[in-house]
This record gives structure tokens, C-alpha cells and sequence, in this order.
């Protein structure tokens, strides 16, 4: 399958109210970028999320939710087969604060997948990668490999 | 009033959740603030909007990051000697269990209280206190 497949496939799956999450939806959290092994995100700014009301910058539980969201996209593009995951663990550095008005974008890379355990590192930031407001490094549990339901929930492949 | 002035008025009373007028996340997620012989438990009030995994369905992993990192917040607030609000610096959070959509609690301890940098590890659950469903254990900034 190639990632623009991929990526099509993913969001047919997305369209169905029933698919998607709604926290996701209550924050306007999208897909930017699907390939295999890498998932991109964004969030809108929006002053009701921040942490800080006088400096209007976002919270961290914001750009924890973006970047979960992206590393569990990256995780489910990298797998080759189907199944659920769920987060282990996401260890993430604040390296600057979020500026206000400015969505939030989250690359996550699944770098290693094992029979049991993914990999993944992951990037916010507002428009330069290189230049991040949070780097994220986490793990996910393959909970299951289940079969008859759409094979885009559960891997893509 | 400021958060400045917010949190002098909390540590004044004792009585954290104005905490959440100079929050604004802490007002969308519903976040409320308890005090009980200087410990804080922050209550999460589940509903739909907190929903990640729409097939369990889960808390969604993100809220409950946010809400451990409240309740790190709010307890260095209430700890420390400034009237500053904490910056997050790193969080390491655990998933341990499956967030069910339900009343969820979170309480943090401070480690260490450093002149600029503090340590603290908070939980959350869902009944059982004993049975937390993540851990969450972090840096926070105090200037």
C-alpha cells in the first residue's frame, strides 16, 4: 500500500462519527500527514486551553494531547498488521512556551516496532520542526490483534 | 485579577479552586480543586468531551496527562513560598491502567522543593486509590 493509500484509507475510516475521538474533535485536532511510520497533527489555538489566562499560553495537558494523538497515528501507520494500541508511557520537555494565537503541530516518527512494544520520538511545534516548543519520546503497548472490524482502526495493513 | 494575585489569594485561604478563574483549561476540562489537611485532589467530572478511544471507550491519554500535571501544579502552588504559577520543565507519565469514563481523582507530592526547581510525582484513579490508572512524575520552574 502506498502512504497516499494509506493516508486515504485512514481518513475514509475517520469520516465515520463513530471512529473519531471526542476529545480530538472537542479540540479540532486534524490530520495533517499520514506515511508509514510517521503521523502529523495540528491544533488550533484557542484561549480556553491555556494554562496561563494573562499570558494566554497554551497548557501542557494541550500539547500532551497533540502530541499523543500524533505519536498513536505514527504508531498506527508503522504497523504491519492489525491491531489496538494503547500509550505505555510519554516522557515530554517543555523546551519553550507555546505562542498565543498559533495552532500547534505534532510530528510523531514510530522509529521502532516490535511484536509487543512501539517506539516513538515527536516534535510540537508552530511552523520550523527545528525550532520546538515540546520533544516527546514515548512507547505503546499492541494490545490486541483483532480481526473484523475496519482494518483502517487497527493498523491500516 | 492575575494569576500573580490568584495565587497569593489561594495560599491567603486556603481555598485553591480560584485557582481556575486565571486557568482557563482547568475551566474547560472541568477541572475542580478539593484541600484536606494541605493535600489537593483535583477531580476530573468524565464526560464525553474527555473521550480518546471512542470503541472502549477511554479517557482520552492527553486529559489525563493534563490532569496530572494540574494537580502538580496546583499542590507546588500551594507548597512553595511564591506567589508565581510553576512551569512544566518535563513530565514523564505512565499509563497504567484504562481510563473508564468515570470520576477521576488526582493528587501530586512534592520530592523535592529546590530554590528554582521542584520535584513532584502525582496519580490518578478512579475508586480505588490503591489501583492508579497513571503516574505521572515531573520538573517544574518556580520563577
Amino acid at each position: 500500500m502506498t502512504d497516499e493509500q494509506l493516508l486515504q484509507e485512514f481518513l475514509a475510516f475517520r469520516a465515520k462519527p463513530e471512529n473519531q475521538s471526542p476529545h480530538g474533535n472537542f479540540l479540532g485536532l486534524e490530520i495533517l500527514e499520514l506515511k508509514r511510520g510517521r503521523g502529523r497533527m495540528r491544533i488550533p489555538y484557542n484561549p480556553d486551553l491555556a494554562g496561563n489566562a494573562d499570558s494566554g499560553v497554551l497548557h501542557g495537558g494541550v500539547i500532551t494531547t497533540v502530541l499523543d494523538a500524533a505519536c498513536g497515528l505514527s504508531v498506527i501507520s508503522a504497523l504491519a498488521r492489525h491491531a489496538t494500541i494503547a500509550t505505555l508511557d510519554l516522557r515530554i520537555d517543555y523546551l519553550k512556551p507555546a505562542t498565543p494565537g498559533e495552532p500547534v503541530t505534532a510530528a510523531g516518527h514510530c522509529y521502532k516496532v516490535t511484536r509487543n512494544v512501539c517506539f516513538v520520538r515527536a516534535q510540537a511545534y508552530h511552523l520550523d520542526p527545528d525550532d520546538p516548543i515540546a520533544h516527546c519520546a514515548a512507547t505503546f503497548m499492541v494490545t490486541s490483534e483483532r480481526t473484523g472490524e475496519s482494518r483502517a482502526a487497527e493498523g491500516c495493513r | 485579577m492575575s494569576i500573580l494575585e490568584l495565587v497569593r489569594k489561594a495560599r491567603a485561604t486556603g481555598d485553591f479552586g480560584v485557582l481556575s478563574e486565571g486557568i482557563p483549561y482547568m475551566r474547560t476540562l472541568n477541572l475542580r480543586v478539593h484541600e484536606a489537611d494541605g493535600e489537593l485532589t483535583i477531580e476530573l467530572c468524565a464526560a464525553r468531551l474527555h473521550i480518546g478511544n471512542p470503541w472502549l471507550p477511554a479517557l482520552h491519554g492527553g486529559v489525563i496527562g493534563g490532569l496530572l500535571e494540574t494537580a502538580a501544579i496546583a499542590q507546588l502552588a500551594h507548597d512553595q513560598d511564591t506567589d508565581q504559577l510553576p512551569k512544566p520543565i518535563n513530565v514523564t507519565i505512565d499509563y497504567l491502567r484504562s481510563a473508564r469514563v468515570e470520576t477521576t481523582w488526582a493528587r501530586a507530592r512534592v520530592t523535592k522543593l529546590g530554590r528554582r526547581v521542584a520535584n513532584l510525582q502525582a496519580s490518578c484513579w478512579q475508586g480505588d486509590p490503591d489501583k492508579p490508572i497513571a503516574t505521572l512524575v515531573g520538573h517544574f520552574l518556580m520563577s
